[in-house]
């Protein structure tokens, strides 16, 4: 197969340059960095109100492995993975469709020797090294306020950067087939189902067993289920299938992104 | 100059405008005549577009008196904005309404019936050649089509006074005469044009008369014509020096020409008759690179009050 | 009177064009978060019992809260980029001002229309929460001009904010540490009891929370349990909505005069 091969050698030879997309953008947000900063909080808000406000009323809930948790400790893996997707997905649409159709970024950073899927790759290492930084944030207060401190939870870092990376090649894929503002009413009507049942605030045994086998094939819940099963320390294979599911959602993403920027900006 | 104030269409003594510490304009005279094409011409930063909004009714006089259609601004600025046709610097117009919804509904604003403002924006389309685009979202139009739109809009409550507030800046050659072409037929219906430029072609071409403005003040007034005729000469010579010979030139051009003006890049004699000076500058043993013999204009005339050009 | 009816006239043309996209956070939005946290979380909670929630089951306590929060939201965005735009990019504003129009009657247009628009989606939401059977409520109904009470106690404050700024970039800052916060921690999805002793006072500064308690009190009929109380609500909505008018007048007017 010859798409692979010609991906390939271009992440790994590419990925050097795309280094300097990532330095533009720090220099960018070295001055709003209080956007980035106040992106850390939307969870952690979440995290008091739904986690410990209404955790009270809750009590406990069935977690992964069938045991019985507190509310904090199975809503805080989930707020993590959602807040890991939306961080992603809002840098890689809307800003990614400003810098693309507005700004004119790429137009003149082409002319340099970067190449198209440097370009790909730079900006979704940017929006990876964003999501690095409020999943440190987050699992810091999730440790302050003992929830979970399984021997797992380290891995939960890779584990959102992966959420991060998937839905964010995903994100810029879909951006890239974009015309107007209007369209991104079309990823909010994706993104929020999924960020409300995806077993983000109430266990899957609420929902009819249909819409159960349904809801496990979309893709935040692979990484609900994963995050939580990590927090929890009750890790088995169903792990490693989130794993490679929201690699090759990655991938095929990044492909994707890949050949319509091509497309796009190359004509 | 003196003229009658009950007369003139807008009548202006010791207009000041400050902002704060900062004079944009200071204690200027004017008066503009019905039916006349009025310009202000000048620099940017010149004080031509607060001017403006203090004819427009929308922003207040700092000092001095204003009347604008016989009314004071301070008081009466809905009446007199009723009135008012304004093009403004910088297009308004509506991106998320068609064309002809741009036309129609500005029209409501003056009190006209929805039958009244279609019969109109129809007429209106027609005059600024957008009939075929009148369903057509606003944003993909060129810049000289946004600007007709902007005209079209502007008289859309048949003015008496149309301000103009540098109507071509930015657009191509072709859709600036267009547009020439168009305000001209509106000043032969008896619509009063006040316009701001910078650009001389401009003022020569649309206004009966103009007032040069530099600084927040005004530092001649009359038609291009005389004005041409009292600040410069019939004609001038420009020579072009290449870098080195230039600095070396002095006294080796006195008494060639009436006035001489040392720009940057070229030296520009004043005289006449301008081909009587090439020549002459010739038999002197000049040997300049270029020879352009051309009839004086405004920018020669703001060049010769101010010492500077009108485009930076 | 006649010159704000051409600026409302103006906002509904321009609201042909872009009312899809408004089906989707008036409606659609609100709808899947009755559904998830009132159907589905609320399997859960009302499991442990529903004492906290003084007999309530969690959908009938959650949804007038959310009804005034999605009000909230909206005015929030209504208050932001449509001023800023009249003002700054496509200067509509400005293009009024230039008719006879006075300042003033371009904000309070614009501000009327901002509550005929939350005036729609509160309809719209009520109608959602009588028809998933959350309603006991004849007054249910008064949970809209409550609910548009709420919104504007929102959406003047911030249009007055708005019309100074030329760029949106200030109101990130408002809307993740204002807006968010205030949508989670003012009654919404868990009663103000359960929050920290300390803090439970606070939760009166917050103009959404009085929304809230008006709008639950209205929708569940519960509004005789604190009559005072539901008064006081009324009259703090009101002042502020009254007050930030006259300063989004006088915002916006010093904008246009200035160009």
């Amino acid at each position: 197969m010859t798409l692979p091969l010609r991906v390939t050698p271009t992440l790994m030879f590419g990925s050097r340059r795309a280094l300097r997309l990532i330095e533009r953008n720090l220099y960018v947000y070295r001055r709003t960095w209080i956007v980035i900063v106040s992106g850390f909080f939307e969870p952690l808000f979440y995290l008091l109100s739904i986690g410990f406000g209404l955790g009270r009323l809750v009590g406990n809930v069935p977690g992964p492995g069938g045991t019985e948790i507190p509310y904090q400790l199975f809503i805080a893996p989930a707020l993590l993975a959602s807040s890991s997707m939306n961080g992603a997905i809002t840098e890689a649409t809307l800003n990614f469709f400003f810098k693309l159709k507005y700004q004119k970024t790429f137009d003149s950073i082409l002319s340099t020797p970067l190449s198209v899927a440097d370009i790909a790759l730079g900006e979704l290492g940017w929006a990876l090294i964003r999501g690095a930084l409020y999943t440190v944030g987050f699992l810091g207060v999730m440790v302050i306020l003992s929830i979970g401190v399984s021997p797992w939870l380290l891995l939960t870092l890779p584990a959102a950067l992966l959420i991060s990376f998937a839905f964010g090649a995903v994100g810029m894929a879909a951006t890239s087939f974009m015309r107007t503002w209007q369209d991104f009413d079309l990823i909010q009507l994706v993104v929020l189902p999924m960020f409300l049942f995806s077993g983000t605030f109430y266990p899957l045994d609420a929902y009819p067993d249909a819409f159960r086998i349904v809801v496990q094939l979309t893709p935040l819940y692979q990484g609900v289920d994963l995050l939580r099963s990590l927090a929890v320390g009750v890790v088995g294979p169903s792990a490693i299938v989130h794993v490679a599911y929201l690699t090759v959602m990655g991938i095929a993403g990044l492909v994707v992104v890949s050949r319509r920027l091509d497309k796009l900006l190359l004509k | 100059m003196s003229e009658n104030p009950s007369t003139s269409l807008i009548h202006a003594r010791g207009l000041t405008k400050r902002f704060g510490d900062f004079t944009a304009v200071d204690a200027i005279d004017f008066d503009v005549a019905p039916a006349e094409a009025f310009g202000f011409l000048g620099p940017n930063g010149a004080g031509k577009t607060s001017t403006m909004r203090m004819i427009g009714s929308v922003s207040p006089i700092t000092d001095g008196t204003l009347t604008v259609l016989g009314l004071d601004p301070r008081i009466n600025g809905p009446q007199i904005r009723a009135r008012l046709g304004v093009v403004p610097q910088q297009d308004t117009l509506d991106t998320e309404l068609t064309v002809r919804e741009n036309l129609v509904l500005y029209g409501r604003y003056f009190g006209l019936s929805r039958e009244e403002c279609g019969r109109r924006a129809d007429e209106l389309l027609d005059f600024a050649q957008l009939t075929e685009r009148q369903n057509d979202e606003v944003e993909p139009l060129s810049g000289g089509m946004k600007r007709r739109l902007t005209i079209a809009r502007a008289l859309i409550n048949e003015p008496e006074l149309l301000l103009l507030d540098e109507p071509t800046t930015g657009l191509d050659p072709q859709a600036r005469h267009l547009l020439w072409d168009r305000l001209y037929r509106l000043k032969q219906r008896g619509v009063t044009l006040v316009l701001t430029t910078h650009y001389m072609d401009e003022a020569e071409q649309l206004c009966d008369r103009l007032v040069v403005m530099d600084k927040a003040k005004i530092v001649a007034e009359g038609s291009p014509r005389q004005l041409i005729e009292r600040y410069s000469t019939k004609e001038v010579t420009e020579l072009r020096f290449p870098a080195d010979v230039q600095d070396s030139l002095d006294g080796k051009l006195d008494g060639l020409a009436e006035r001489i003006e040392r720009l940057a890049d070229r030296v520009l004699l004043y005289a006449d008759d301008g081909e009587a000076v090439a020549v002459a500058a010739h038999e002197r043993g000049l040997k300049p690179e270029t020879v352009l013999v051309r009839r004086s204009t405004l920018e020669d005339v703001f060049l010769r009050l101010t010492g500077r050009s009108l485009i930076e | 009177m006649a010159a704000l009816s051409h600026v409302l006239e103006h906002r509904a043309v321009q609201y042909r064009r872009t009312f899809r996209s408004s089906v989707f956070s008036s409606f659609l939005s609100p709808v899947l978060f009755l559904t998830a946290m009132g159907l589905g979380l609320g399997g859960y909670v009302d499991r442990s019992g529903g004492a906290a929630l003084g007999g309530l089951t969690y959908l009938q306590f959650l949804a007038p809260g959310l009804l005034a929060a999605t009000v909230m939201q909206a005015a929030a965005f209504e208050a932001t980029f449509p001023i800023i735009g009249g003002l700054n990019w496509q200067r509509t504003f400005h293009a009024m001002y230039a008719t006879p129009l006075s300042p003033r009657d371009i904000a309070l247009g614009n501000l009327v229309w901002m509550a005929i628009r939350l005036a729609m989606i509160a309809t719209v939401f009520t109608v959602v929460i009588i028809a998933f059977g959350a309603a006991h409520s004849p007054l249910v109904v008064l949970g809209i001009p409550v609910a548009v009470l709420t919104g504007m106690a929102f959406g003047a404050p911030i249009a007055a904010y708005s019309a100074t700024q030329r760029t949106p970039n200030k109101f990130n800052v408002i809307f993740r540490f204002g807006i968010t916060p205030l949508f989670l921690f003012s009654g919404t999805f868990f009663p103000i009891e359960s929050l920290p002793g300390f803090l439970q006072p606070v939760a009166w500064l917050s103009p959404l929370w009085h929304g809230v308690d008006l709008t639950r009190g209205l929708v569940l009929g519960t509004l005789g349990q604190n009559p005072v109380a539901m008064l006081a609500h009324v009259i703090v909505l009101t002042t502020i909505v009254a007050v930030s008018t006259w300063a989004a007048v006088r915002t916006i007017e010093r904008r246009l005069v200035r160009g």
